[in-house]
């Protein structure tokens, strides 16, 4: 009957206003922070002009879209040189970080001697490092990346060292039942397992390894060598270009949003089908 | 002890070829816990033989030392005629799957692991798939198949090596009742098609007699084999059985068996560990 069709198509008043709510909310997220942003950059503008703010203290939003336009050649060269830094120490966290967990995960003896060497490598402030690979380190690439490496690489080899150590341990069983060999057992089942904590520890060293690579810059930069985006503030910082200033800036923060992003979707791509992280949640 | 024999077993007769004795076994963990004390055990070929007991008898522990995942303190396993790990089929509790591969994938790993190539496996494969009635799930992962199908596909696992010998540690416990007798029944229908032996560790009175040709009961503190019924009743078995006065008595059998079982042991008001 069509009576029963209707109704089994109206909501009550409760799933009705969470149906709402949910849409809502779906615009919202995206929406909203656009909104504020974009308030925010007004607030700004309006403040320069309305307090009369010298360029060379807080240049307006326009300004600051003008510089990064003249200004294309020298800032987009300089950010090839930053993500030159960022994306080989991030590689190389990769490879040192996964190579050492692998290296952990072969007996608990390694692990529990080394572990603390790395740990002592984290918990020092590069800043404070640098010096010492300024004195030993001759070439500039090297020291950056050593630096950005420092930093980049613990979240990685400590999010793969655990989850190469926590594979279930029935799994263990059956792997030993069948006659696995150690290298079977590392490439069908613990590094596996290991993926969603090191792309977890991936997605940290993303940012930290663009953060690394700045910091090193700006440390090495006082001997003028480089020219990465971090050597552009400093130098824009001592002749008061503000605007130029700004623009670096925004592309720094804009690159690490990127890397997040992609990292982020790299991460959702390979968990999507069979992680508990990677699922759309169901109501 | 209790020797009772009801009937001839018509599935493993006494004629049947030793597969595998054990011999005065027993295991104590290094915490000092004595987890089987003087185990003997005769397993012939083609035995569906049921390890019923409380918790903390050993049966799981029994089983891990026939699997070879573990050795034992005391006496020996002996084995007719030369047995490998690949002889051996096991089912855990969970299904123990890998969450990352599909179905085909989780199915094909003992294969892989001897290396066997994908092509190569994928008749076998496909079979086993067939026989627990999966044909068509080969590119689902784990988390889109219900808890019984992921049983099945842990069974299909076990056996795509046609293993001589398949120990299940509860495997059924989880699931709820009607899939637990749709998987009993599937079980009984590859065994019988196949011929392997199986040992099966449950606590469910019910499930053991159903399944058996033999149900050995077994004793905690320390865990120990007390007794053990012939389970006469022929095969094929189904719902048919499953409701007959005839199923019930045994069942009653085995549960005096094990009530006896439990007492038996010192201090045994309170349950479990």
């Amino acid at each position: 009957m069509t009576v029963v069709d209707d109704t089994a198509l109206k909501l009550d008043p409760e799933e009705a206003r969470r149906a709402r709510q949910e849409r809502l909310e779906r615009i919202g997220k995206w929406v909203l922070p656009l909104a504020i942003m974009v308030l925010a950059i007004v607030l700004w503008d309006r403040i320069c002009v309305w307090n009369e703010i010298p360029q060379y203290i807080l240049p307006r939003p326009g300004v600051v879209l003008q510089t990064l336009h003249n200004d294309a050649g020298l800032l987009f060269s300089s950010l090839l040189v930053t993500l030159r830094i960022t994306f080989l120490s991030l590689l190389l966290a990769v490879i040192g970080g996964v190579g050492l967990a692998v290296l952990f995960a072969q007996s608990k003896w390694v692990e529990m001697s080394f572990f603390p060497f790395a740990i002592v490598l984290q918990v020092t402030p590069i800043v404070a490092i640098f010096p010492l690979i300024n004195i030993y380190v001759n070439n500039q690439t090297v020291k950056l990346l050593l630096c950005a490496w420092i930093v980049a690489f613990f979240p990685i080899l400590s999010n793969t060292t655990l989850g190469l150590n926590s594979v279930d341990r029935n799994l263990r069983d059956l792997f030993k039942l069948n006659g696995a060999t150690r290298w079977q057992q590392l490439r069908y089942l613990r590094l596996p397992a290991a993926m969603p904590y090191f792309l977890g520890g991936l997605k940290i060293a993303g940012g930290l390894s663009l953060i690394g690579a700045v910091v090193a810059e700006f440390v090495a930069g006082a001997q003028g060598q480089s020219s990465g985006l971090a050597s552009r503030i400093i130098e824009a910082g001592y002749r008061l270009n503000a605007p130029r200033l700004f623009a670096a800036l925004i592309l720094i923060s804009l690159t690490g949003i990127l890397i997040f992003l992609v990292l982020s979707l790299v991460s959702h791509l390979i968990l999507r089908r069979w992680h508990e992280s990677a699922l759309k949640q169901e109501h | 002890m209790i020797q009772e024999k009801v009937a001839e077993t018509p599935a493993a007769s006494d004629e049947a070829p030793m597969l595998l004795s054990l011999r005065n076994v027993g295991k104590v963990f290094s915490n000092g816990v004595t987890a089987l004390s003087k185990v003997d055990l005769a397993i012939r070929e083609g035995d569906f033989l049921s390890l019923l007991g409380p918790s903390g008898c050993g049966k799981s522990t029994a089983l891990r030392l026939i699997a070879g995942l573990s050795t034992p303190t005391s006496g020996q396993l002996d084995w007719r005629g030369s047995i490998d790990r690949s002889n051996i089929g096991f089912v855990f509790q969970e299904p123990t799957l890998l969450p990352w591969a599909n179905v085909f994938d989780n199915v094909w790993l003992p294969l892989r692991l001897k290396g066997v190539s994908r092509a190569k496996a994928a008749p076998t494969v496909m079979e086993m798939l067939s026989r627990v009635h999966l044909t068509g799930f080969e590119n689902a992962v784990p988390r889109e198949l219900s808890g019984g199908m992921k049983m099945r596909v842990s069974i299909a696992r076990a056996m795509v090596t046609k293993p001589r010998i398949l120990l299940m540690d509860e495997p059924f416990a989880a699931l709820d009742e009607i899939t637990r007798f749709k998987l009993n029944n599937d079980l009984l229908e590859l065994w019988q098609d196949e011929r392997f032996t199986v040992v099966f560790v449950t606590h469910s009175v019910f499930e053991s007699v159903f399944l058996s040709s033999r149900v050995v009961v077994m004793a905690a503190r320390p865990g120990r084999v007390f007794g053990e019924l012939a389970i006469s009743a022929p095969y094929p078995r189904d719902e048919v059985f499953r409701t007959s006065p005839g199923y019930a008595a045994l069942c009653r059998q085995a549960s005096d068996v094990l009530v006896d079982a439990i007492n038996s042991t010192a201090g045994s008001h309170h349950d479990g560990r």
